[in-house]
């Protein structure tokens, strides 16, 4: 399994979520996890999901999720989750 | 499993703070490139460069993808050049020719610079070693993305009198050579004490005769980061502003260590070190200065700024060696002056002065970086910065340099420009009273005292 985190940031709005997991469907990329909260009236989501069966290669994936968010007016970020577990967990 | 707040917290330190890697650097020895024929050697040297860093630029890129952190630089190191050319250089155009294929190596492959025109001269200098410098203002000159280093000194050896003396000169002659712009050259030029084998910075980056064949360092980098941790800290004893700054470095270096493993597994070249330098840019929120204004002093340069970056530079190191089994490099904080807002700001108010920087060299790696002068400042006065510089390298068995630019036709009150990372500088006074019979008496400082622990 090669997991990575999604994160979404940005004003909220109808349909941010059935966006990004379309896209997501249509990639073969499995979502295993969800957390999402308003703060200061601003949606942070976050998405831990599988991308090893993913159609395109990682970098591809990195740049449409870029160009989605742009499209809907949010920040989408696509990272390996390494970076974030070397980071907090000893 | 990580959550929403952690995400968010990391990815804060990218975005808002510019967490980054500094750099990737690839050391890569020419040893194996050594001919007595001139063009054979620089025919050999392009062969081994453009061949083991060809996959660099990319692989960085695609690390940064993966990761989503910027890496700012990619560069490499090699053998200095003071070994490699010595039995092929008769003179010191010579060694120029083998900094123009370094510069055309580092164009090709997309690198930002190309770290090893150096010269290991701590104790004596050879003749091939004295050509090499000799040649530094014209090389400098010549090429764009090569860095010149001299090591001058060492605790072992002590300081190489002659060579500070010659070095002075070069210093001035690289500022006359590129006067045009700004004496630039000596941007690229950096004087050391007890220079480190594995240093992934510029200028003073070399891939020592000690390493492997090659070999992958990474420098890491936020004052950003560390500078609002420490806000957080706002009215807190030492010992919590301590383990905050600790705290944070560990997590800084823990995204250093990823990529240089990555680095590695994907150019498969041996991991080498990470460096913990907190290194500045000109952006304004990436500096040093302002770290050391956030535990509490007006301007950096006021008394207690020393003790500040003291600390700075001690948590920075021990919340890194938890993170990284193989810490190595300068790793500390760099205080260069143009590349620093803070830095900036503070000598634009006459707060920092070229000597309170040098009292601040005591406690942190590096020395003297970044600096600019008067044009007038003489080849002697310049040789007797380096000496001081050396001296406290020497005595504290720790890494000093020295990387000053003597701005022709510039003087006090006015400004340089040099464009980029290396950002801009107001022409600092330097102490108007000679040194020209010391500097004259040539030979060689003894090694100290505490360098006897065999």
């Amino acid at each position: 399994m090669k997991k990575a985190i999604i994160t979404v940031v940005g004003k909220d709005q109808v349909g941010i979520i059935a966006k990004v997991c379309t896209y997501l469907a249509d990639a073969q990329i499995n979502i295993l996890d969800i957390s999402q909260t308003i703060l200061q009236g601003y949606f942070n989501m976050m998405m831990i999901v599988d991308t090893s069966h993913a159609a395109d290669e990682f970098s591809v994936l990195t740049d449409q999720l870029a160009v989605l968010g742009d499209e809907i007016g949010v920040t989408i970020r696509l990272q390996h989750e390494d970076i974030f577990n070397k980071m907090h967990r000893i | 499993m990580i959550n929403l707040f952690e995400v968010a917290e990391t990815n804060k330190m990218i975005e808002q703070e510019n967490l980054d890697v500094r750099t990737i650097t690839i050391g890569i020895s020419l040893l194996d490139c050594i001919d007595a024929n001139i063009d054979v050697l620089c025919q050999n040297i392009y062969h081994k460069i453009t061949t083991v860093a060809k996959d660099l630029v990319e692989t960085g890129e695609y690390i940064e993808k993966k990761y989503g952190i910027p890496i700012v630089n990619k560069r490499v190191s090699v053998t200095p050049i003071g070994f490699v050319g010595a039995s092929a250089c008769c003179s010191s155009e010579d060694f120029v020719k083998i900094a123009k294929v370094l510069d055309r190596c580092a164009h090709e492959i997309g690198v930002n610079f190309i770290g090893g025109y150096s010269a290991i001269v701590s104790k004596g200098m050879t003749k091939a070693e004295e050509l090499l410098i000799r040649s530094i203002p014209q090389a400098m000159k010549e090429t764009e993305l090569v860095c010149s280093s001299v090591n001058v000194g060492s605790t072992k050896t002590g300081i190489n009198m002659d060579a500070v003396k010659l070095i002075g000169k070069i210093v001035k002659d690289t500022a006359e050579i590129t006067k045009e712009n700004d004496s630039i050259g000596c941007a690229k030029l950096v004087v050391l004490c007890n220079a480190p084998d594995d240093n992934p910075f510029m200028a003073g980056a070399f891939h020592g005769v000690s390493e492997a064949d090659s070999i992958i360092n990474v420098g890491v980098s936020g004052p950003g980061v560390v500078r609002n941790a420490i806000k957080t800290a706002k009215g807190k004893e030492f010992g919590e502003l301590c383990e905050i700054v600790k705290k944070t470095a560990f997590k800084i270096t823990r995204v250093g260590q990823l990529v240089a493993r990555e680095a590695s597994a994907m150019l498969n070249i041996p991991f080498g070190i990470i460096d913990l330098s907190l290194a500045p840019t000109p952006a304004v929120g990436d500096s040093i200065a302002d770290c050391l204004q956030e535990m509490g002093l007006e301007r950096v340069g006021a008394p207690g700024t020393t003790a500040a970056l003291a600390i700075l530079n001690d948590q920075v190191k021990k919340g890194g060696v938890m993170a990284s089994s193989y810490v190595g490099g300068l790793s500390g904080a760099f205080i260069p002056v143009s590349e620093d807002q803070g830095m900036i700001d503070a000598v634009e108010a006459g707060a920092l002065t070229l000597e309170k920087l040098e009292a601040m060299t005591c406690v942190c790696s590096v020395g003297l970086d970044m600096i600019a002068i008067p044009g007038k400042t003489s080849a002697k006065t310049i040789s007797g910065i380096i000496a001081d510089e050396m001296a406290i390298g020497m005595i504290n068995q720790k890494t000093t340099a020295v990387r000053i630019i003597p701005v022709i036709g510039k003087d006090v009150g006015e400004t340089v420009e040099f464009g980029g990372l290396l950002g801009y500088a107001p022409i600092m006074p330097v102490n108007q009273f000679s040194c020209d019979e010391f500097i004259d008496r040539g030979g060689r400082i003894p090694a100290p005292i505490h360098s006897f622990k065999n």
